[in-house]
């Protein structure tokens, strides 16, 4: 793409600078040490000229950044141009000619590094940088063999914390300004900056205000020197000794690429991967640190049954016919809806796919549900027209509707964040203002529980039904902008019920334009759902009635009729009508958000059967535990968000006896008298593809090659495959990673042989929603009440957090309300008071705290924290929760 | 004998006790009286005057000022002006007088700048340390908004103009054009990349124009007596006159006004005085001290831009002249002046906050004693890598132009001085008993 500016950054001013690029052709004619290239027109030089095979050192360009060209690194001799010219912020026009190796750029590279050096300590053999270090390796390849320095270096205190995981070391610092342009140009948390001057400039926080943000580990993987160093890998290996894999996130359901890497057998290290569609190099703290939790010591290694006195070991033969033995008895004795299976959203697509065929097509229960109350219902997610993530770019306007976008899918956040920027109007539907508020072309604000007032004034206008001054001004905001709308969609709070939400939904997606991108908890939680572990639906987004001739056929008989959601399973239990309940990779006690009733349907259901890592899933009740693989220890495959299919990779050998879930399901249907006769995951993968409408074509061969993954259907976008590794480019840690590192290579020329000559259509229909849904009731107004909105945090008292010490370490955990400031004062309490909060189902005591996010008449609840909290006061079937707050005294 | 020629200066001389008041300005020096004229020529007539009357800017680099407003793309608004009164490079203080004695002037300059390159906002960005002058300032520019020469529809002419006066925080890069615009946002003062200049993309990424406080406080001069007039003062593509501060080991230190094409003996022996206490010169710097040096034998070049840079090899730059005696260590001066670049680089590019306080170590230790011969060379060789071929400032690997200043005196030692600092530093090899390398102290915050 050819363009006649291209955009820069004068840091530290964040004001829109672009550079200006000289008329010409749109493919411009470049030649480079003497090779002739053809390239867009505006595109930058230190670019082209790496894409073409010719590496000019930087330090402070990143591809991902605007370019600042402060380290001075990259200067080129550009003919006719008087002096040297930093390559990182000279766009190529027609017929440049360009010297990479002239004498006097060697002079200049020699001489900035040897300025570099002035200053930057040679502790290399100390150095967590030291063998994957860019200082280091164009030192050797550009830079003097010795240093004329003779003088005393600058000194600082060796590192310093600068937030609860990353360390800087000031003396190690180069001044790229790499950490603080990301902190400020990316991440939107500009909570670091430059103190001092000269040589005695250093990267500061503000006093009293630690560089805590999400995104914080992202500075230390593009940090071109030690400097900063993380906590939670500081000392931890040595690249050389590093084994990695590329694979994807599961901490949330973006899920970026990632190089996980090894030693010893042990899990050491995430780094994001340059996958141009979903994550852009980018990781979230949570999924770039969690992978602690692998090898926490409150895993369950070895399968247990319950006797007398507690959990003892078992052999896998004892534990799986007990657990056989429990599910068949069920059946056969209360019949299949006897039987419930909550959970699946963490593990592989082909665990779902496992035991969706054994619970609906073995067991026939129809009782199965991936979410546990947290979502939106499975025919409303499965069947509403589907953006992408790189939509959001090309989008005419991104709506948000839902979590927090920053709390709830970090790196989706940043996502919505750079398009933004690009200037996708972004319209922030929401009860309170969140993280997409500050960049937001317009917020609309409402009562919770009534997120579809907003939502239906808004598809008015983008339907262009509507006028009046506000109107107006929304239309004008999205005028003129072609592309789809994309509407992020989530259940924006845990307090009520998704009625209002799945009826905005039906008002949005009656708009012909809007595509949308649903908002799920869990990592593989749309795995799950496409594979069919959602009651009424059944693998490849088909309902039970649509598929049952296709997918029964191949798994001899489906459930008769639609079975309960997770809530229903739950409630069943506890009334008793459940027998048998498997706990497949899902803590409820934790994640449920009606813990009460959680506790009441493990107490009453007969046998618990964990399947997972953690033997406590089911408090005390557990009978039989099952121990699976986690991610990192298995491979197999996830679909995210977007429905792109991307492969996970195992890193590690298991520890113990644990065993991949979807071989679980096997030998559990084996002993049910059904042969699944899959024993590798490609056949697992091969079988999907075959029996799975949506996932037509998309076999364990393809998979294997797509760089990217693929997005479902195929058939919708073949075209987006890209097949093989990534060509070109530098592949070390601290500059974009390039994805495919895992993926087959595909000879240039040979994708036609790999491609499927014709996408394959899917062989049953998928599933569309398109409303109509009820609408919510609304509830008046009780002027001394506040309405409660819960929702989750991205840190708190989750599973993957508190198994993972570096994020335990500052994950907040102790339950709070949020009130406005004016709330708060009307209360007559200082910030941290207990206050005793009523609402209709029970009284507990909270401490407060006043945000000044939270508008009058709002009280917020962080969801996933220990202590009194959502489950206690919220009725989930009440429409809305009104809270009385009352001082103790 | 030489002789002033006041023209920015002229109204401060002749009421010393109350020229920056606005009665006084008005009655006496027909303050805001060249308004009419200028709004009855309308912006193109007066950028094109402005660009006959050959006035280059009077900051530094003396790049001409008609010039530089025409470059403001059509049809892009806002914009702005931005003054640009940091007055830092050392030894010069000019605009600090301007300010102090003459505001009116300056807002009058400031009011028709703006109106030529309509501009409807406008910023004088004044060195923090200029308190009196800020204060005069401030009032000069309250007194015009109450007599409606500042704000709405200016004298009936229908143009608006918002003056806002910002005190700079101490920091010589905030003179630096666009240095000045990161900090009026609120920034750090670090320069930027050109391109985009300020010209198209400058203060808040709007086109901007940065001047002089000296170059603004001329405009009305110019308006009133005619471009012929002032192109028809001074010499070649040097016209009208400048303010040189003469410094030093001088009998009469002090702010001068003059007609360029005077030479540099007219004005630092006739009109300061000479070197002080009988003395001979040793050196002086002939504009500020980011310029080379030069020697007595220079004394007879005539005070002409071009003539500085094509033949002397240095520049008038800010018009600050200083003058050392014979008695003037010149390594001693050059590790002073290194010490201030070293603590003044703005850290943002890498050649220049590690170069600027290395060459300040090197001086330091040759300064006391623990020099080596090869020193000199040393710090020509990595300097080379600051301004490649040392030929400063004309091309150079940094942002801005401080990376070259840090160079320019130790270029001025090797160029006049070299065999006296090299037999120096021999003898201090000789006299230690061993080669101790030490940083005695030093650093840019020593």
């Amino acid at each position: 793409m050819s363009a006649d500016a291209v955009r820069m950054s004068q840091w530290p001013s964040e004001q829109p600078y672009v550079i200006p690029v000289a008329p010409g052709p749109d493919v411009a004619t470049v030649t480079i040490d003497g090779k002739e290239v053809q390239v867009p027109r505006g595109e930058l030089l230190i670019k082209v000229a790496q894409d073409h095979g010719t590496y000019i050192p930087r330090f402070c360009w990143h591809e991902r950044m605007k370019p600042v060209g402060m380290c001075r690194m990259c200067l080129v001799e550009v003919e006719g141009m008087r002096g040297l010219q930093i390559s990182c912020a000279t766009p190529v026009t027609d017929g440049m000619v360009v010297h990479t190796q002239s004498p006097g750029v060697k002079a200049a590279q020699d001489g900035v590094l040897e300025f570099l050096l002035v200053n930057h300590p040679l502790d290399c053999p100390v150095c967590d940088r030291g063998g994957e270090c860019p200082l280091q390796d164009q030192t050797l390849a550009f830079g003097p063999g010795e240093s004329r320095f003779v003088e005393e270096k600058r000194h600082f205190e060796k590192p310093i914390p600068i937030s609860d995981t990353v360390l800087l070391d000031r003396e190690r610092c180069i001044q790229c300004g790499r950490c603080t342009r990301f902190a400020s140009e990316i991440a939107g948390d500009a909570l670091i900056h430059f103190g001092g001057r000269g040589s005695a400039t250093e990267v500061i926080t503000y006093p009293d205000e630690p560089f805590s943000s999400y995104f914080a580990g992202n500075t230390v993987q593009i940090c071109p020197v030690g400097a900063l160093t993380a906590s939670p890998y500081r000392f931890r290996a040595r690249p050389w000794d590093l084994d990695s894999v590329e694979t994807s996130c599961q901490q949330c359901a973006v899920g970026c690429r990632g190089a996980l890497e090894s030693t010893s057998n042990r899990l050491v290290r995430l780094l994001g991967v340059d996958l141009d569609a979903v994550n852009q190099g980018w990781l979230c703290d949570r999924g770039r640190y969690a992978y602690e939790w692998v090898h926490s010591d409150a895993r369950v290694t070895t399968p247990r049954l319950a006797l007398e006195g507690g959990l003892a070991e078992a052999t896998w033969p004892q534990a799986l016919d007990a657990a056989a033995e429990a599910l068949r008895r069920a059946r056969d004795e209360h019949g299949p809806d006897a039987i419930g299976v909550l959970g699946g959203a963490r593990g592989t697509n082909e665990d779902a796919y496992a035991w969706a065929r054994l619970a609906k097509g073995v067991l026939h229960t129809d009782n199965v549900d991936a979410q546990l109350d947290d979502g939106l219902p499975a025919e409303v997610v499965l069947g509403l027209p589907r953006a992408t993530i790189d939509d959001l770019d090309r989008a005419a306007a991104i709506v948000v509707v839902g979590p927090d976008p920053k709390e709830a899918l970090p790196v989706l956040y940043l996502r919505i964040r750079a398009a933004a920027e690009a200037g996708v109007p972004v319209v922030d539907v929401s009860t309170h203002d969140n993280g997409c508020t500050p960049f937001a072309a317009c917020s609309l604000r409402h009562r919770p529980g009534e997120v579809a007032t907003p939502v239906a004034a808004l598809a008015e206008v983008l339907a262009g039904r509507t006028t009046g001054s506000d109107a107006d001004r929304l239309a004008a905001l999205l005028a003129d902008r072609d592309g789809p709308v994309v509407v992020v969609l989530g259940r924006p709070s845990l307090a009520e019920p998704a009625t209002a939400v799945v009826h905005a939904a039906s008002l949005l997606a009656a708009v012909p334009t809007v595509r949308f991108l649903p908002a799920l908890h869990r990592g593989n939680v749309h795995g799950a759902l496409d594979l069919g572990l959602a009651p009424g639906l059944l693998p490849g987004r088909v309902t039970l009635d649509a598929g049952r001739t296709h997918v029964g056929a191949g798994w001899g008989g489906v459930p008769a009729a639609r079975g309960l959601d997770a809530r229903g399973i739950l409630t069943a239990a506890a009334d008793g009508r459940i027998r048998t309940l498997v706990l497949l990779g899902c803590d409820p006690l934790t994640d449920f958000p009606d813990r009460p009733l959680v506790e009441r349907a493990l107490a009453a259901v007969g046998t618990v059967v964990v399947v997972g890592a953690f033997a406590d899933a089911a408090g005390g009740h557990a009978d039989v535990v099952l121990p699976t693989t986690v991610w990192g220890e298995h491979d197999g495959s996830g679909t995210n968000l977007e429905g792109r299919v991307q492969r996970l990779a195992r890193k590690v050998t298991p520890g113990g006896a644990a065993m991949e879930a979807w071989r679980i399901a096997g030998e559990l249907a084996a002993r049910l008298g059904v042969d699944f006769d899959l024993e590798l995951t490609a056949e697992v993968q091969d079988e999907i593809a075959r029996v799975a409408p949506a996932f037509a074509g998309v076999d364990a061969a393809v998979l294997r090659r797509a760089r990217d993954g693929v997005v479902l259907p195929l058939a919708d976008h073949a075209d987006e495959i890209a097949w093989g590794p990534a060509p070109l480019g530098a592949g070390v840690s601290w500059e974009p990673i390039p994805a495919g590192a895992d993926a087959e290579p595909v000879p240039a020329g040979a994708e036609a042989a790999v491609a499927p000559a014709r996408p394959p259509a899917p062989p049953v229909a998928l599933w569309e929603w398109r409303g109509p849904a009820e609408p919510a009731p609304t509830v008046p107004v009780d002027a001394y009440a506040l309405r409660v909105v819960a929702a989750r945090t991205l840190y708190g008292a989750d599973r993957a957090v508190l198994e993972s010490p570096s994020l335990a370490a500052f994950a907040p955990r102790d339950a709070v309300l949020l009130v406005s400031r004016t709330d708060r004062d009307r209360i007559g309490v200082a910030d941290g008071d207990r206050v005793r909060v009523t609402s209709a189902r029970a009284t507990v005591e909270l401490p407060v705290v006043a945000d000044a996010r939270i508008p009058q008449g709002v009280a917020f609840l962080p969801a996933n924290r220990a202590g009194a909290g959502i489950g206690d006061l919220v009725d989930p079937d009440a429409a809305v929760t009104d809270l009385r707050v009352e001082t103790l005294r | 004998m030489a002789q002033e020629t006041p023209v920015v200066t002229r109204f401060m001389r002749e009421r010393p006790d109350d020229s920056w008041q606005f009665e006084s300005a008005r009655a006496y020096n027909a303050a805001y009286t060249r308004l009419e004229r200028a709004f009855a020529m309308g912006p193109e007539a007066i950028v094109e005057a402005v660009r006959q009357s050959g006035l280059r800017g009077k900051g530094g680099a003396g790049f001409g000022t008609g010039q530089k407003w025409s470059f403001l793309p059509k049809g892009v608004f806002p914009r702005y002006l931005c003054i640009n009164g940091d007055e830092g490079e050392p030894a010069t203080f000019k605009d600090h007088m301007l300010t102090e004695r003459d505001p009116h002037q300056l807002v009058e300059g400031a009011i028709i700048t703006a109106y030529a390159i309509q501009a409807n906002h406008a910023f004088i960005y004044l060195r923090g340390e200029f308190a009196i002058g800020a204060d005069r300032l401030q009032q000069a520019i309250d007194d015009a908004y109450a007599h409606g020469f500042l704000g709405k529809d200016i004298g009936g002419s229908g143009f608006d103009l918002e003056l806002v006066l910002h005190r700079g925080a101490g920091c010589y890069i905030a003179g630096d054009e666009t240095g000045l615009l990161s900090s009026l946002e609120g920034e750090r003062a670090m320069p930027r990349i050109k391109p985009p200049f300020p010209a198209a993309q400058g203060l808040y990424a709007a086109p901007t124009v940065v001047n002089n406080i000296e170059t603004i406080s001329t405009i009305p001069w110019i308006i009133a007596n005619g471009a012929e007039w002032y192109a028809g003062m001074g010499v070649n593509r040097s016209t009208g006159t400048r303010i040189f501060s003469v410094s030093g080991h001088v009998e009469r230190p002090g702010n001068y006004e003059i007609e360029l094409g005077m030479t540099f003996r007219e004005l630092i022996e006739g009109l300061a005085g000479g070197v002080r206490d009988g003395k001979r010169m040793k050196f002086f710097i002939p504009g500020g001290a980011s310029s080379p040096w030069l020697l007595p034998e220079h004394l007879d070049s005539p005070l002409d831009m071009d003539y500085a840079s094509s033949e002397l090899r240095t520049m008038l730059g800010s018009g600050a002249i200083m003058v050392f005696d014979e008695t003037t260590d010149p390594l001693l001066v050059s590790w002073r002046l290194a010490k201030f670049y070293a603590h003044e680089s703005c850290g943002k590019c890498t050649p220049c906050r590690e170069g600027s306080s290395w060459i300040e170590k090197v001086l330091y230790r040759m300064v006391n004693g623990q020099g080596r011969p090869e020193d000199l060379d040393l710090l020509l060789s990595f300097g080379s890598n600051i301004v490649p071929e040392l030929n400063a400032p004309f091309a150079q690997t940094t942002i801005c132009a401080l990376g070259p200043s840090t160079m320019s005196h130790v270029v001025s030692l090797d160029r006049w001085f070299r065999d006296e600092i090299v037999a120096r530093l021999e003898r201090d090899t000789a006299r230690r008993t061993s080669l101790e390398i030490v940083t005695v102290g030093g650093g840019a915050d020593a």
